[in-house]
């Protein structure tokens, strides 16, 4: 049993308090004393040249305080991208500048090309519609296919036929991968669309810049996964302020999924206009300038071919995609398709030859970055559905072609043909656990009971596996990345005993209060009650890049850890001269420090008392205080992997799907708070049911968006979901880091879309429709029925 | 215009303008932040409260409108005492809330739910939060959290 | 939004001097009028508030039938119609959420006329009448078009008065994102015949699909639908559905509503 509050327990969010009383604290909840409202004036068309901008109506709006154009930041640089990509021939890819406020050019509907702000964010809208700007409009670039093929009609000048780069990975791997696919008994091929998602955090963001001309400081209130990555973005590349001159904080933050980790142009916008007006300027999203604005995720169409034997033994993978871009590089726009996506391509078999090649384009679409799962769910919607179609073309059994073709528990550690070397896992034993809870033995009768209703059931299937726990630094760095991706804690213990951690991770919905809290209770025996996790504040917290690819505990944990290894042995150190021992006689249990075989002991908070009043101390030899600060940069990704069986019934006169059943089966490595990881897994799942059945974001051939709010970008609601069956309670812990785990975020995001999928193709099939092998994310009630229909 | 109504018990006031709508209202004029925006189309529902005991979505009524009448908005859902109410314990019980930025909506609509369905079944508890969107939970929890204070409503289940 | 006045007025004829204004406009429940000025999709100068209008307000039954005040919410019309008219009471449960259902009303909604709102379906299936300040509009006379209807500027819906049907049933296929109807079918058989009101799929807005209609005065059963196909020409084509879909969704819609009726 694990101990009350500490590692293993379902503790009870503690910030779940402010959260029910409406206490929370977002940045629209921030209102500073003089502060004035901006709004941003956004293109309607999708690709037009700025002819001219007439502010001057505008100026003179009641309560208008200042108007901003590109012209007022082409002194500042651009947003940069964070990875450098080479292409196949080696060359480098383009990287197209990335402005505050457009400025020459609009490249998609919502570019924001000025900005006003106001005493009231009434007044700053009223005055928005009065700048007069002549934007001759250019033909959009809409579609990756013609992008690429239409070298005349560029989003922006430096990439000749729309192309960021043409990757291979691994190019080595080229010849093997064609040689196996000429000799294979069979090739299975399937195209297919990795659909347009926006994330739709429901805080919309906002930002609030606040210049102080006394000293010259500037500080950010933002909406950010990661602050000192969105400090060290605008210090070092957009606008040059020094990072010593500029806090960032970002105080509750209502979900982020990806959306949240980058610099968009806003934040640096209302910190020039709080340096001009000498006021706070705060800017609050709504939702629909938020799908115009926010980066949107996947968008993928690729072509996926699987070599088999007569068994169905893998032989060789090759991938082309065309991943869309959108307007302009977002931050991580570039890693998510290749170092996120090629190099899962393997997934938890072992293909012997697995070649993958991305093009990447550039479109009149709003850029497209990392969204829950980054590549990785595009990769396994690809793998998953193409083994399902290899094992319907074979006659081979779903549960068994992939039992086939799984890495062997005792292959632990696997080098994959694409890049990464997988630590440690078990695909027979997540799947077996699935099985087991999937009820299959029941699954003709349930089927028979659907039919007798007019309807057809299907089960679908998939595994999982991702890279998660993002890092190391010197792969990455190799890779292309451009920043380093440790993570950071500090741990102070003050001197009544209770316990400050300022961590590097930021919070936005995983409980990171509650669950850091418990570790940090179970490493130092203290009550979980006597610690304090402090995030989100550039000025207090240690330099860490903040939360996304499921890496808060596997890295800002395991920095936590050695940060309280470290406090652990300064008080053995003070323990062994008030307790006069040797040090190495000292030991640490349960919060307790006490010299081995006698029952001479201190407490955690005698100890810390001592180093705060040092008045029986080693001042020669030791320092007062305690505090501890360690930086983690793992030696590996983390690995977590799982098996997801989804069970739909299919009404086939309306193509209404109905997920009827939905079971999850993971291996998170050790798990620190079951109820949150849970939680975390539910709504990775409903996000993927998401993808898979409602959303997708849509534009028309001018670059219109035809999906730009909850009327017709579909939301998964209460009522579209089943309850979702969890399992983690298979466990490989990881090799690599102190505490053995994996990181869960993205699990349900990754695994989920293709067992959707995979269950209405098997329904359709059983249901007689075995003409329809695809069907294209989402599956909407229509798309359904003109496939069975025609 | 002036515009004062009943809030969470006590009468309040705030300056409106024609179009102030009842969430800007309770966020600016009352600094009662906890009724959160989170889309401009009358669809997520985190800024649900009560008007006369009814759940309305707070971006889409008038401030104007509603001058006079009683709102109770999330400030307002605790017991007297402070502690939380059924509804708000069986949230946190149920680990019914990720980001809270949908949370205050989520509780009001759910204890509306309550008031006029103490007993509903878990498919009615589906249907009457399709206008809460929550985008962390994936509604397993909250549905979950609804259903665990079912059972408790011999007990009042919020401070209105 | 634009700035604008907010009037309330306390009776129908003070409502009705209030409108005649420049650029006023009719507020009921503004589910739809208030998200559309925050698109600045309309910019009135006035509103005039009609949910605090008594007369307006309620469910009542008499020799016409349910007589429902312009000024009802939905969630009203579901509790207050469930014992007469329960088919018109479900419709009114489905409309939007609850949060929407205690605000937006009937006369809001068949004064907007949406081409994919539920009101209209009902109305025009039952035969309602229209009654405004001024006038008594049938229903077969009063929906014109998208977002059009037979009402001059500034008139206001007092009532609508629905005769009850023998049976009747409303079935609605909501589009994924809004929650409207993709389709919506209601089917209401009197005494002298049955009618059947499509919502949702028309591109000129609420129909009656007559076929269905002689089929089903013949014989109110699903089999009598049997080979009647609705011609997809002049329904909606969207990224929802397509018109082929959409005269799917309506044979299978009525179907299923004779069958629940």
């Amino acid at each position: 049993m694990p101990k009350d509050g500490g590692i293993g327990a379902s503790t009870l969010r503690r910030e779940d308090i402010r959260f029910l009383t409406g206490k929370g604290r977002y940045t629209a909840d921030i209102n500073l004393r003089g502060q004035a409202f901006a709004c941003f004036l956004r293109s309607d068309v999708a690709h037009g040249r700025i002819r001219s901008i007439d502010t001057s109506a505008a100026e003179a709006m009641p309560g208008v305080l200042a108007v901003m154009t590109g012209a007022d930041f082409t002194e500042v640089g651009g947003n940069p991208t964070g990875w450098l990509v080479q292409s196949r021939d080696g060359a480098t890819m383009k990287e197209p500048k990335r402005p505050v406020l457009a400025h020459g050019k609009v490249r998609h509907v919502g570019d924001a090309y000025a900005l006003v702000v106001a005493e009231t964010y009434a007044q700053a809208k009223d005055a928005c519609e009065a700048i007069v700007a002549e934007i001759e409009e250019l033909p959009a670039i809409v579609d990756m296919a013609a992008a690429v093929a239409d070298t005349t009609n560029r989003v922006h000048d430096e990439c000749a036929d729309n192309v960021v780069f043409d990757w291979g990975w691994i190019e080595e791997n080229r010849a093997a991968v064609e040689a196996a696919f000429d000799a294979a008994p069979h090739v299975t091929t399937l195209e297919l669309v990795n659909n347009r998602l926006s994330p739709n955090a429901m805080e919309p963001r906002a930002s609030i810049g606040d210049f102080d001309s006394g000293t010259g400081d500037y500080k950010l209130y933002t909406t950010s996964q990661n602050p000192h990555l969105t400090r060290l973005l605008i210090s070092a590349f957009v606008m040059g302020i020094p990072e010593n001159k500029l806090t960032v904080i970002a105080p509750d933050v209502g979900g982020g999924f990806g959306s949240k980790i980058y610099h968009y142009g806003e934040e640096a916008a209302v910190l020039a206009a709080s340096k001009r007006l000498d006021r706070p300027v705060k800017w609050v999203c709504d939702r629909s300038e938020a799908f115009l604005s926010d980066a949107h995720g996947r968008d993928h169409v690729t072509k996926i071919q699987l070599a088999t034997d007569t068994e169905g033994n893998f032989l060789a993978l090759r991938t082309e995609t065309l991943a869309n871009m959108g307007a302009y590089l977002s931050n991580f726009a570039t890693c998510t398709p290749t170092f996120l996506h090629g190099t899962l391509m393997a997934g938890p078999y072992k293909t012997p030859h697995v070649y993958v090649n991305v093009k990447a384009v550039m479109t009149n679409t709003v850029p497209v970055d990392a969204y829950r799962g980054a590549g990785r769910p595009e990769a396994t919607y690809s793998l998953e559905r193409v083994i399902d179609k290899a094992a319907d073309e074979l006659g081979i059994d779903k549960w068994e072609i992939r039992r086939r073709n799984f890495i062997n528990p005792d292959q632990f550690p696997y080098q994959t043909p694409v890049g990464l070397v997988y630590d440690t896992g078990n695909y027979h034993a997540t799947m077996d656990k699935l099985r087991e809870l999937s009820d299959i033995a029941g699954f003709e009768a349930r089927a028979a009971e659907s039919a007798a209703k007019g309807k057809l059931r299907g089960f679908g299937l998939s595994t999982w596996i991702e890279a998660c726990g993002i890092a190391p630094s010197n792969l990455v760095g190799v890779l292309g990345c451009r920043v380093g991706l440790f993570d950071a804690a500090t741990i102070r213990v003050n001197a009544t005993g209770n316990i400050s951690v300022l961590v590097g991770a930021h919070s936005h919905g995983q409980g990171h209060e509650t669950v850091f809290a418990q570790l940090i209770s179970e490493k130092l025996g203290v009550p979980a009650a006597s610690v304090e996790i402090v995030h989100g504040d550039t000025s207090k917290i240690p330099f860490g890049m903040g939360t996304y690819g499921s890496r808060s505990l596997a890295v800002c944990g395991s920095a936590m850890m050695k940060a309280a290894d470290k406090i652990i042995d300064k008080g053995k150190k003070i323990a062994a001269h008030m307790l006069e021992a040797a040090e190495g006689d000292i030991e640490f249990n349960d919060g307790s420090f006490s010299v081995a075989g006698t029952d001479k002991q201190k407490s955690f908070a005698e100890i810390a008392f001592s180093a705060y009043v040092p008045h029986n101390y080693p001042l020669e030899t030791l320092e007062p205080g305690l505090e501890e600060t360690a930086f983690y940069d793992p030696a590996n990704f983390t690995y977590p992997a799982g098996a997801y069986g989804c069970e739909v019934e299919v009404d086939p006169e309306t193509g209404a799907v109905d997920i009827v059943r939905f079971t999850c089966a993971d291996d998170f490595g050790n798990v620190i708070n079951p109820m949150i990881v849970a939680g975390q897994v539910h709504g990775g799942v409903a996000q993927g049911i998401g993808q898979a059945l409602l959303e997708g974001v849509v534009y028309n051939e001018d670059g219109q968006l035809l999906t730009g709010s909850y009327m017709d970008y579909a939301m998964p609601r209460a009522d579209d979901l089943p309850n979702i069956d969890v399992d983690h309670s298979c466990v490989t812990p990881c090799t690599h880091n102190p505490l053995g785990a994996k990181g869960c975020g993205e699990a349900g995001a990754i695994g989920t879309p293709p067992a959707v999928v995979n269950a209405v193709i098997d329904a359709l099939r059983r249901g007689g429709h075995g003409q329809v092998t695809h069907i294209d994310m989402p599956l909407t009630p229509s798309r359904v029925w003109h496939a069975i229909h025609g | 215009m002036k515009v004062t109504m009943t809030v969470n018990g006590k009468a309040m006031s705030a300056e409106t303008e024609g179009r102030t709508l009842l969430s800007s209202f309770l966020r600016e004029g009352l600094g009662l932040t906890g009724t959160h925006v989170g889309c401009d189309t009358t669809q997520c529902g985190a800024c649900t409260v009560h008007v006369d005991g009814q759940p309305v979505k707070s971006c889409t009524v008038l401030a104007q409108d509603v001058a006079g009448k009683t709102v109770t908005t999330i400030e307002g859902m605790a017991n007297p005492d402070g502690s939380l109410s059924v509804i708000q314990q069986a949230f946190q019980d149920n680990h019914g809330l990720q980001c809270g930025f949908c949370t205050p909506g989520m509780v009001m609509a759910s204890a509306a739910l309550l008031a006029e369905n103490p007993h509903p079944t878990e498919d009615e508890v589906r249907h009457h939060l399709k206008g809460n969107i929550c985008r962390c939970t994936g509604y397993h929890n909250i549905v979950k959290a609804v259903m665990s204070a079912s059972g408790a409503t011999s007990q009042k289940l919020a401070a209105e | 939004m634009h700035d604008f006045e907010l009037v309330k007025p306390a009776s129908v004829a003070e409502a009705v001097a209030a409108l005649a204004a420049e650029g006023a406009q009719a507020l009921s429940g503004g589910q739809t009028l208030l998200p559309s000025m925050k698109q600045r999709l309309a910019a009135p100068d006035r509103l005039v508030s009609l949910l605090d209008i008594p007369e307006m307000r309620g469910v009542c039954h008499g020799d016409r039938g349910l007589a429902v005040g312009g000024a009802t919410p939905h969630a009203v019309v579901a509790r207050e119609a469930a014992a007469r008219y329960p088919a018109l009471a479900a419709l009114a449960g489905q409309i939007g959420d609850p949060a929407v259902r205690s605000r937006g009303t009937i006369g809001g909604s068949l004064a907007n006329n949406d081409p994919a709102a539920c009101y209209p379906a009902a109305a025009l299936a039952s035969g309602a009448t229209i009654v405004t300040d001024r006038r008594e509009i049938a229903a077969d006379d009063y929906f014109q078009g998208l977002f059009t209807t037979a009402l001059d500027e500034g008139e206001i819906i007092t009532t609508v008065h629905f005769p009850i049907p023998e049976r009747a049933c409303y079935m609605k296929f909501e589009q994924p994102a809004s929650r409207f109807a993709l389709v919506g079918v209601f089917v209401a058989k009197y005494a002298d015949g049955v009618r059947v009101a499509v919502t949702g799929a028309g591109e000129d807005g609420v129909f009656r699909w007559t076929d269905a209609e002689d089929a089903l005065t013949a014989d109110f059963r699903p089999e009598a639908l049997q080979g009647l196909v609705v011609d997809a020409d002049g329904l909606i084509g969207d990224l929802h559905g397509t018109p082929a879909y959409r005269a799917n969704l309506i044979a299978v819609l009525t179907k299923r509503a004779v069958a629940a009726a």
